[in-house]
């Protein structure tokens, strides 16, 4: 009787210490170096406005200040944006077409030079209208914006051509780094190679492909923070060398994900010594078949495709594996602009009667000729989750007589191919830094409009419904057109979201302040973070 | 790599001659019991060349079936040597990887071997600008980092098992060469050739008859380390990613990706596949060092 | 032999150009570019006019010869211009890894032949013993094991024992500093590498040394010598040694420059920040101007160790020298 009293005891003690802690009123403690591991090698360049890789923005993140960003202490939230350098969040004028934010007084850079809205104004005009030979990775998403300036030292006024429910989210960018002006002007490439922020650390040293250590900036603007006295970054791409550096304490974390495995392993050994915080994530596989060959160009062969998929059982038996598990559309699942469960299975793939949808599929691919279709599926050499998904699909296919090899190429070859269209069906991702539905759909938009988009298809229809989302600002209309455009994208059977994935980052217990978000780009300037040690 | 001992000394051809000339039993007879480590070697290969071709009837499973109920399972009575992390038998795994590695270990060597043999004895043979060029082309091809050759070919044909088996015989063919070339030279200096040449026997029959048999020695043991060693390099692509792509069961892949990630959780995902590719090559290397030693003159007076 | 030599340090240059031109047509052969995979490798939306930048600042859009000479000039006067992957200079790139790559090796070479050359003469000299098979097992199992493989058991063995006996486990830190900064930490990272390579090439370097000094044994001067009485020992170090060592150092010579291909993977499982890791970094950026500088590298490193040897054999065996 004791001993399964004790049993029942520990048993939850260690269940206790596997569940994501609940937020909690403890006071921070000042004092501490973070140690966490970039599950990747060095990024490129340093500059965040240009590259698009999560390794240069885990580097670089705790140097730089933004404009708004995700409360970092909400983070899973999709709509809760609040101030870093502005002074209070404005509410817009003109109709909606002006935004002014006014900017906090005394904010330095770490060389001691101000910062004043002429920065602000400086750095959002290389991103939003970068100049000739300046490179602006994501100013695709600013189309909105007609310009950006700087009245006076302390104000920067955004008007933009139209209104959309996707600029607060663009501008919540986590690259979105704030520049000095200055430096800018000597030479707009001098950030490709250099760390000059106004953020919570500054850089103490930079060892190429190695690490990155930074210390606390004692002139930060939020008061208190940050706590941690300094942090040290360490490229780590190889999976199992950060697991044990965990297991070790070489390392707290590493702030992108695990796979279950990983996370299972450190629970077990380490019980309660791990926290793990799960969450959804803006990242999913996308199916596409090339509308330019055959028999691709038949949609009733692409239903059949996509109605042999058994999503909704496949996503959980995978997720045991895998970095998967939530089933959607084109919209991120924890947005209030996606579909919910009713409207979902309406859709081709998602139906819940496998067994009908297999028929369906079967009648299908008979009615178009092609019972015995057999062709290679491009699939990206990277184990999570390309390789487990693609391999769980070729099952599935297999389950309609659709025999299916795959072709894994390493990550050049594998762009190179979709991209110069030499492939019969592709397994590719879709990431996006910010959950931002309106401007990330823009992306199963035809090849005319997104050229980045290799199913090699054109559809005017869905890009006219695109357009009259797009400045639609009222939520519960943007809705229903969202629903047109995801039922469009569907009935054309042009491309399949497959599961999105899902966060799993286990952390040393001592850790806190950090909140896990459906984004690896967000709320990674580490201001918010201490430790209880 | 080969260690094959400089033979500055005189070439099997006039030892020959001279002694009693054995039969094959007899020498297959004394083999096994002058070297017992070479025997066991013969044996491991023997084991593993038939394993792989017997995978259909021997292997319980079929492995590339997927049973997502039963991932990352320990050893036990239904998966004698346990799961990966697909649910897939490992032993079945194995033993269809048997057939992998011979395969290109086997393709590989044999194809490497005999055009190295071609080039190592041409070069020898007509000496001058073709040795100079052709020894150049061997230096180029042997520095060269295997894992750039084994990318563009993957990259450009394509995975597949035959690719890699490109990709791998391409820098074992220099390295034959070379060993064959040496051992030619030493044949070219006899006065016996040019003799030959003076009575107006063609090129090929010299070379055929005269110059290939007495590189036998030093080829065939070039060919059982180059087994070990394309084994060695599928492996070593395949972590890396260059190599054998999924599905295709190959130990090499085996211990990538899914080995690492698990070898803490499942460690008899990476442990096996890794004791088959040494097993394997140790078997290859063992049965070549025996035949090195029997092959050798000078260690046949023992 | 002045004639000889001079011979044959102008065939080097061959070689070194027809490498390069092999690497600089390969890598153009491999498709996929490095501004995309820069761009497009994290699955977000990109700009593709962004690509079109970045391939003029790299040059890519030049013609591939114009290229190619550019190429071919630069390594004529040394210089090797700057990643395409992070804008640095290659040298740079190169400088900063160096020092983790050669302490490994070098560690490794001298763990291997600390081992190597002692087991491998005695098994030689205790020909057919209990000691001559296990150090004959001991060196073909240095030959079959995949270096990786054994970095990744060793690894979890370390992981594994230390948790067992100490309680917490313990696991070797993974990030460099240098040998003056603080040696123990050093050394604890690199002693599991330096032994998962020297391995294999103790496994090579012992098997050498027992046959050389299996040959030299038999020869007549040392049949002589025992028969004139001298004390074994004696003419073991005096005489067999002296002239087995030959062919040894030779082998270690060449062997060292195969080593940068077991760093290869080596620096994968361990985390090190090594030339090996960049390289396979370049090659899967497809970064041209990285990849063919490490080639290049690596090219010379073993053209050179085979010049030395072929030099060395021309001074000791005159045959070749007028072939």
């Amino acid at each position: 009787m004791r001993k399964a009293l004790l049993a029942a005891c520990f048993g939850l003690g260690l269940a206790a210490g596997a569940l994501p802690q609940a937020t909690e009123a403890q006071t921070p403690k000042r004092g501490g170096t973070l140690t966490y591991m970039i599950p990747a090698d060095g990024g490129p360049s340093l500059d965040g406005h240009r590259e698009t890789t999560y390794a240069v923005l885990h580097a670089t993140a705790p140097f730089y200040s933004v404009l708004i960003r995700i409360n970092p202490d909400n983070p899973s939230s999709t709509t809760d944006f609040t101030c870093d350098l502005c002074t209070e969040f404005p509410k817009p004028s003109d109709d909606g077409l002006t935004w002014t934010f006014k900017i906090r007084k005394g904010v330095k850079f770490h060389d001691g030079e101000p910062l004043t809205a002429q920065d602000v104004a400086a750095s959002w005009k290389k991103i939003v209208s970068p100049p000739a030979g300046v490179a602006s990775a994501r100013y695709a998403n600013f189309k909105m914006v007609e310009s950006v300036a700087a009245p006076d030292d302390e104000t920067v006024v955004f008007k933009l051509k139209f209104k959309t429910l996707s600029f607060l989210p663009a501008l919540a960018d986590p690259y979105a780094y704030i520049y000095s002006k200055k430096r800018l002007e000597q030479d707009m490439h001098w950030y490709e190679k250099n760390i000059l922020g106004s953020g919570p650390f500054k850089l103490e040293a930079f060892t190429i492909g190695q690490s990155v250590k930074g210390v606390r900036n004692p002139d930060y603007y939020h008061a208190g923070q940050p706590y941690l006295d300094g942090f040290t970054a360490i490229f780590a791409p190889k999976q199992s060398v950060r697991v044990e550096a965990i297991r070790a304490d070489r390392a707290a974390l590493e702030f992108r994900s695990m796979p279950p495995a990983a996370v299972d392993q450190l629970t077990k050994e380490l019980g309660d010594k791990i926290t793990v915080q799960r969450s959804d994530w803006n990242c999913g596989n996308v199916l596409t078949p090339n509308h330019k060959v055959k028999p691709f160009d038949d949609v009733r062969v692409r239903k059949a495709l996509f109605l042999a998929i058994d999503q909704w059982k496949g996503a959980q038996a995978l997720s045991k594996i895998a970095i998967v598990r939530t089933v959607g559309s084109v919209v991120f699942p924890g947005s209030p602009l996606a579909a919910n469960k009713e409207e979902l299975e309406q859709l081709i793939g998602l139906w819940p009667d496998i067994d009908k949808s297999r028929a369906e599929a079967r009648r299908l691919l008979k009615e178009a000729g092609q019972e015995n279709l057999t062709f290679e599926l491009l699939n990206r050499n990277v184990d999570q989750p390309y390789l487990i998904v693609g391999t769980w699909i070729l099952d599935e296919w297999s389950k309609v007589g659709i025999k299916a090899t795959q072709k894994v190429l390493p990550t050049g070859p594998w762009l190179d191919a979709m991209r110069s269209g030499n492939f019969t069906v592709a397994l590719e991702a879709n990431c996006q830094n910010i959950v931002n539905p309106i401007a990330d759909v823009g992306r199963w938009l035809p090849y005319d409009v997104e050229q980045e988009n290799f199913g090699g298809f054109l559809d005017p229809t869905l890009v006219e419904i695109y357009n009259k989302m797009l400045p639609e600002t009222d939520v519960a209309k943007a809705r229903v057109l969202m629903r047109q455009f995801e039922k469009r994208v569907n009935d054309e059977a042009h491309q399949l979201m497959v599961t999105y994935w899902y966060r799993q980052v286990p952390m040393r217990s001592y850790v806190k302040g950090w909140k896990i978000s459906p984004s690896h780009y967000l709320n990674q300037d580490l201001a918010n973070i201490w430790l209880d040690k | 790599m080969s260690t094959t001992v400089p033979t500055m000394g005189l070439p099997a051809v006039v030892d020959d001659s001279l002694a009693l000339r054995p039969t094959l039993w007899m020498r297959t007879i004394h083999f096994l019991r002058r070297e017992p480590l070479g025997t066991f070697g013969l044996a491991l290969v023997i084991i593993m060349a038939m394993t792989g071709g017997f995978a259909e009837l021997i292997a319980p499973y079929n492995p590339t079936a997927n049973d997502f109920a039963a991932m990352t399972e320990a050893p036990s009575w239904a998966h004698v040597l346990g799961t990966d992390q697909f649910g897939r038998d490992l032993l079945s795994r194995l033993i269809y990887g048997a057939r992998t590695a011979m395969i290109v270990g086997l393709s590989s060597a044999l194809v490497g071997g005999v055009i190295g043999l071609v080039l190592g004895v041409g070069s020898a043979y007509f000496g001058g600008l073709i040795d100079l060029i052709l020894q150049r082309i061997f230096d180029i091809v042997m520095a060269f980092p295997l894992i750039i050759l084994a990318l563009a070919v993957v990259s450009i044909f394509g995975t597949g098992v035959q690719n890699v088996i490109i990709a791998i015989t391409i820098p074992l063919i220099p390295r034959c060469a070379r060993v064959v070339r040496s051992s030619a030279l030493a044949i070219r200096e006899i006065p016996y050739v040019d003799a030959a040449r003076a009575c107006g026997f063609s090129h090929s029959r010299i070379i055929l008859r005269h110059m290939v048999p007495n590189v036998m020695a030093p080829f065939l043991i070039m060919i059982t380390a180059s087994v070990g060693q394309a084994v060695l390099a599928e492996a070593s692509l395949s972590y890396l990613g260059l190599g054998v792509q999924e599905p295709v069961p190959a130990w090499g892949l085996m211990l990538q990706g899914g080995a690492e990630e698990y070898a803490s959780t499942a460690p008899w995902i990476a442990i096996f596949p890794g004791l088959a590719i040494m097993l394997s090559v140790l078997g290859v290397n063992l049965f070549g060092d025996a035949l090195r030693d029997t092959l050798d003159p000078k260690m046949r007076n023992r | 032999m002045y004639l000889y030599v001079i011979k044959r340090v102008l065939l080097v240059i061959p070689t070194l150009v027809g490498a390069a031109a092999l690497v600089f047509l390969l890598m153009r052969l491999i498709p996929g570019d490095v501004c995309v995979i820069r761009l497009g490798s994290s699955g977000g939306t990109f700009d593709p006019k962004a690509v079109t930048l970045c391939h003029q600042e790299l040059g890519m859009d030049r013609p591939i010869w114009v290229q190619f000479f550019d190429f071919m000039w630069g390594i004529v006067r040394f210089d090797f211009g700057t990643s395409m992957w992070s804008a640095k200079p290659v040298t740079t790139e190169i400088w900063a890894r160096l020092p983790v790559s050669l302490e490994i090796a070098l560690l490794g070479t001298v763990l291997a032949t600390a081992i190597a050359i002692p087991l491998g003469t005695l098994s030689a000299l205790r020909q057919n013993s209990w000691l001559d098979l296990f150090v004959r097992v001991f060196a073909i199992g240095g030959i079959a094991t995949p270096s990786f493989w054994l970095g990744i058991i060793s690894l979890l063995i370390v992981l594994d024992l230390t948790s067992f006996f100490l309680g917490s486990p313990w696991m070797p830190p993974i990030d460099y500093v240098p040998f003056w900064e603080d040696p123990i930490r050093n050394l604890s990272m690199v002693f599991l590498p330096a032994i998962t390579i020297g391995y294999r090439y103790s496994a090579i370097t012992m098997r050498m040394t027992r046959s050389t000094m299996l040959e030299v044994m038999r020869e007549d001067y040392i049949r002589t010598a025992r028969a004139k009485g001298l004390i074994h020992k004696l003419i073991i170090n005096r005489h067999a040694l002296k002239n087995a060592m030959l062919p040894v150092v030779t082998l270690i010579g060449i062997e060292f420059a195969f080593l940068i291909g077991g760093l290869v993977v080596t620096e994968q499982v361990f985390n090190l920040n090594g030339v090996g890791r960049l390289f396979v970094q370049a090659v899967q950026n497809q970064d041209y101007t990285l990849t063919q500088a490490l080639v290049m590298m690596t090219v010379v490193v073993f053209v050179f160790c085979n010049l030395v040897v072929d030099l060395l054999y021309a001074w000791l065996d005159p045959r070749i020298r007028y072939s």
